[in-house]
């Protein structure tokens, strides 16, 4: 089997613990008006890379993973969960760290034979939540939200680590109301270990131009770090009301 | 036993000059956390902003303040200098004025002309006179024994920035033993030097004689330079603060004599941490008092200042005095090295600020105490000063007593010394073998007129066998320059105070140095991989390359061409280790041209990797600009499979990284929800 790769990256130092080699794959079913890596979202093409080689990429180096290991990134690394099952229960055989990315859109309740098995070699996942709220879901990713809340209750019930990332976006997705009813969401999990909320930066623009594509969030400026600290303070409100902690 | 050594732990070091073993037997290793460091007291502070008001003249005077233009400077030649005397717990300028630049002729007039010419300053004439005619310099010494083929190469840049004109430096004197057995017992050892040396006359005694005599006569000079600031050093050092300016007085009274390249200060930390151990013991001094005595002697070494000449600067971008100070390390018996002391001295770069200089280096092994480990990551991140070198590697050859001399070089510090090398141009000499020794710049034929290449398209096999002809012929031309500079530095600018500091035997390290590593394994890479066509002038000399087709680059950990460059280092060392080297030096040889890259690029035409005339080089070992695209790791990975043991001098990898690249700001992402939900309280 091989995966269609679109890069690979030997240094991740924001991809999950350590120093991680990280994984691009192709294709993603979202459409995020913020993505900025519009390049993945086609299925298919990219770089075929076949397990072994991934692995031999890795071990070469193995010395600078030491508190690291692999993460499956992308586009949607599961639109090709065969191979990142076959990759991840390579990886726990080479007793490798393994970390998923994913935005959980492809979860399916009550057909998760495929999960089951994928999760046995998971170390971690970090999940992105783009928007609580299903309507401003469809409206900022054009899916429902529905699936991916329901992936995390599913990871939450399997005891996966859970790292769960927010991009506040500022107009669409710092509103205060949401941002707390995603903390009250987070709360309600057992299993998240950290919460990262990243500021929207604009780095993309140039990708789309390059693409020759129209950048959706035209004129939407990049979130101030300190805001974004607000915005987690706010999730992080939420937190605490559920589990009663204030 | 001297009462100045009570409390410590007896050994072979009370019967020879052995500082290690004074070491080993006596340093308590300190596993501890930060928390018993002392801030800066008042008068650390306003001596600081004394000094920072003192820098801002220097810089609003066009960079020197003040120069010597009459004394010349030797161990003794000026009065005591201070800041503020009633302030200052460890004494000592070069001059009788901080910020005051000496003058130092030895290694060539004309520089110190020069020097002081170019920041609006004129050297006496009757020194220039003196020294023109009367009495020779290293300079002048080493141009009359030049040959016409080296003069060449030296200013067709194929071999660049040789110490013909300057002080080599590279020499560490080994200051400890000052502190720990005065300047009499150093003396007294010496004169039984002197006195066991071979009785025939073969010149290599009588040199030998005469520099023990220099040696005693330099150790003389230094006890008075401890009386003219009020100390009477010929005694060992009674606690830390005199352990501190006892070492320092050695150390300046190198940097009074001698204006090298690289004026490095040893291994200090963990000595002096046993005497601060017995005061703190004894109650002799608290911490807060110890912490001052470190920041004054770190200020003092910040302070280190030399007269020198714009194109000095340019070709070290800035005015480097390389005062590196080794810190941490393991020992052969497996306990690590790091001390209170090595914590005091990182502490400074919160004490006082961030600084340059002195160049504090740890010595780093994975199997430092976890505490110093995320102190010196704390710190890094705070005050980006501080450098870090493998002692994993470096404690194979040279043990636990070794100490960096500039960035890299390392040596046993009073048992080993080096012959600084410099640099040949590797990138130059493949353009040589390409064009039958005609400089691709000046047209001139500067190398051996072997057969160039004459195809359109360079084949591979041909041009590494010209290749090889033309690199074993530079290190032929360069090694024997270097002869010529060793010898007459040796004889006209002798480094009599360091090594006086040293052991009767030195063992000395001839060091060469390459350049354009990487350029010339991706021209190589290019060669075989692609293909590169030539461009030639209306001679038929080649001026430029035209690739098509891509190429495996170095830095991208692609064994194709990793090996290229490995290879290289390899065989370049095979060539040098060929030659004979002036007095028994072992040849070794380094890859870390860290600023002087621009400066060689911009003197070297096209190169067939696609580089083209002028454009800079890669710093030391480093990937060239741009063309590691496969992140940090396969980028490092590359440079990892450079051999050590062919480039024992050092190797250095400049590398860059944007802080968000590294991970991100603790205060966007703590990792850790329960933490997150601890420190964001406002609820």
């Amino acid at each position: 089997m091989v995966g269609h790769i679109h890069s690979v990256e030997s240094f991740g130092s924001v991809d999950g613990p350590g120093i991680r080699f990280v994984v691009f794959f192709k294709g993603c079913p979202m459409r995020c008006k913020y993505c900025h890596n519009p390049d993945t979202w086609e299925p298919g093409g990219g770089t075929e890379m076949t397990v072994d080689e991934i692995i031999e990429d890795f071990n070469r180096n193995k010395t600078f993973y030491k508190n690291g290991g692999i993460t499956a990134t992308g586009g949607e690394p599961l639109m090709q969960m065969d191979f990142v099952i076959e990759l991840f229960k390579r990886c726990r055989e080479e007793d490798i760290h393994t970390c998923l990315d994913t935005s959980g859109i492809t979860f399916t309740p009550g057909n998760t034979a495929k999960f089951d098995e994928l999760i046995k070699y998971t170390n971690l996942v970090m999940l992105d939540i783009k928007h609580i709220d299903s309507g401003a879901h469809i409206e900022l990713t054009q899916q429902k939200n529905d699936n991916i809340l329901e992936f995390a209750k599913y990871l939450d019930e399997n005891n996966i680590p859970l790292w769960i990332r927010h991009v506040a976006v500022p107009g669409i997705t710092d509103n205060e109301e949401y941002l707390f009813k995603l903390g009250e969401f987070i709360g309600s999990l057992k299993n998240v270990k950290a919460l990262d909320v990243l500021p929207y930066h604009t780095m993309g623009v140039k990708k789309y131009e390059a693409l020759g594509m129209e950048y959706p969030l035209k004129g939407v400026e990049a979130m101030d770090k300190g805001k974004a600290i607000e915005c987690k303070k706010v999730i992080l409100k939420g937190v605490r009301k559920v589990r009663h902690l204030d | 036993m001297n009462q100045e050594w009570n409390g410590f732990v007896k050994g072979v070091w009370q019967r020879e000059i052995n500082v290690r073993d004074f070491i080993q037997k006596n340093y308590t290793p300190y596993d501890g956390d930060d928390s018993f460091l002392a801030g800066p007291t008042k008068a650390t502070e306003e001596l600081w902003a004394q000094v920072m008001d003192l820098s801002k003249q220097e810089r609003e005077a066009g960079g020197v303040l003040d120069m010597d233009t009459r004394i010349i400077s030797t161990i003794t030649s000026h009065n005591a200098g201070y800041l503020d005397k009633s302030k200052e717990k460890i004494v000592g300028f070069q001059t009788d004025k901080p910020f005051k630049r000496s003058l130092q002729p030895y290694g060539g007039i004309r520089m110190a002309v020069k020097a002081c010419k170019d920041n609006g300053y004129e050297v006496d004439p009757e020194i220039v006179e003196f020294f023109t005619t009367h009495r020779k310099t290293h300079n002048a010494g080493v141009f009359d024994a030049y040959t016409d083929e080296m003069r060449a190469c030296r200013s067709s840049h194929i071999i660049t920035g040789l110490p013909d004109a300057y002080g080599r430096g590279r020499i560490i004197g080994d200051y400890r033993r000052i502190a720990l057995y005065g300047v009499d017992r150093l003396i007294e050892d010496k004169i039984n030097q002197k006195n066991s040396t071979r009785t025939i006359m073969y010149s290599d005694v009588i040199r030998n004689r005469e520099e023990l005599s220099e040696q005693i006569r330099a150790l003389q000079d230094l006890k008075k330079l401890g009386e003219i600031y009020g100390y009477d050093i010929s005694r060992p050092a009674n606690n830390v603060q005199e352990a501190i300016q006892w070492t320092y007085f050695g150390y300046l009274a190198a940097v009074k004599e001698q204006n090298g390249a690289a004026m490095s200060l040893g291994r200090t930390s963990t000595f002096i941490d046993i005497y601060a151990e017995r005061d703190l013991k004894n109650g002799t001094f608290t911490e807060d008092e110890i912490q001052e005595f470190v920041d004054h002697f770190i200020m003092k070494l910040r302070l280190v200042k030399f007269a020198r000449t714009p194109e000095y600067n340019a070709l070290f971008s800035g005015d480097p005095t390389w005062v590196t100070e080794s810190i941490g390390g393991v020992g052969i018996d497996g306990r690590h090295m790091v001390t209170k002391m090595s914590f005091r001295y990182l502490h400074t770069l919160q004490n006082l600020g961030t600084a340059p200089e002195p160049n504090l280096t740890v010595l780093w092994s994975v199997r430092l105490p976890q505490n110093f480990k995320k102190f010196c990551a704390k710190t890094s991140i705070e005050s980006s000063s501080i450098q870090y070198e493998n002692d994993d590697l470096m404690r194979v050859t040279h043990g636990d007593d070794y100490a960096i001399a500039c960035c890299v070089s390392s040596m046993r510090v009073g048992k080993e010394m080096q012959f600084f090398g410099a640099r040949a141009n590797l990138a130059k000499c493949l353009l040589y073998a390409v064009n039958g020794g005609i400089d691709e710049i000046t047209k001139k034929q500067v190398g051996p007129k072997y057969r160039p290449i004459t195809s359109e398209y360079l084949d591979f096999d041909e041009v590494m066998d010209k290749y090889r002809d033309m690199m074993k012929w530079l290190a032929r031309v360069y090694v024997n320059a270097l002869n010529i500079i060793h010898y007459m530095h040796d004889k006209y600018c002798y480094e009599k105070l360091q090594m006086a500091l040293h052991d009767k035997e030195v063992t000395r390290w001839f060091a060469t140095g390459i350049a354009g590593l990487s350029v010339v394994a991706d021209s190589l890479s290019a060669i075989k991989y692609a293909k590169v066509k030539t461009i030639r002038d209306e001679n038929g000399i080649v001026v430029d390359y035209e690739v098509e087709g891509d190429f495996p680059k170095y830095g991208n950990d692609d064994d194709r061409v990793d090996s290229i460059a490995a290879e290289l280092v390899h065989e370049f060392m095979q060539y040098v280790k060929s030659n004979h080297t002036y007095r028994g030096g072992i040849p070794t040889t380094s890859i870390l041209t860290i600023t002087s890259n621009v400066v060689y690029g911009k003197n070297t035409g096209s190169t067939p990797d696609g580089r083209k005339g002028g454009e800079p080089f890669a710093p030391g070992a480093n990937p060239m600009h741009r063309r590691d695209a496969h992140g940090a790791v396969a980028s490092l990975a590359s440079v990892s499979k450079l051999p050590f043991r062919d480039a024992q001098d050092g190797i250095s990898n400049t590398f860059s990284i944007i802080p968000n690249a590294l991970g991100k700001d603790a205060s966007v992402f703590a990792g850790d929800l329960e933490v997150d939900l601890e420190i964001n309280e406002d609820k």
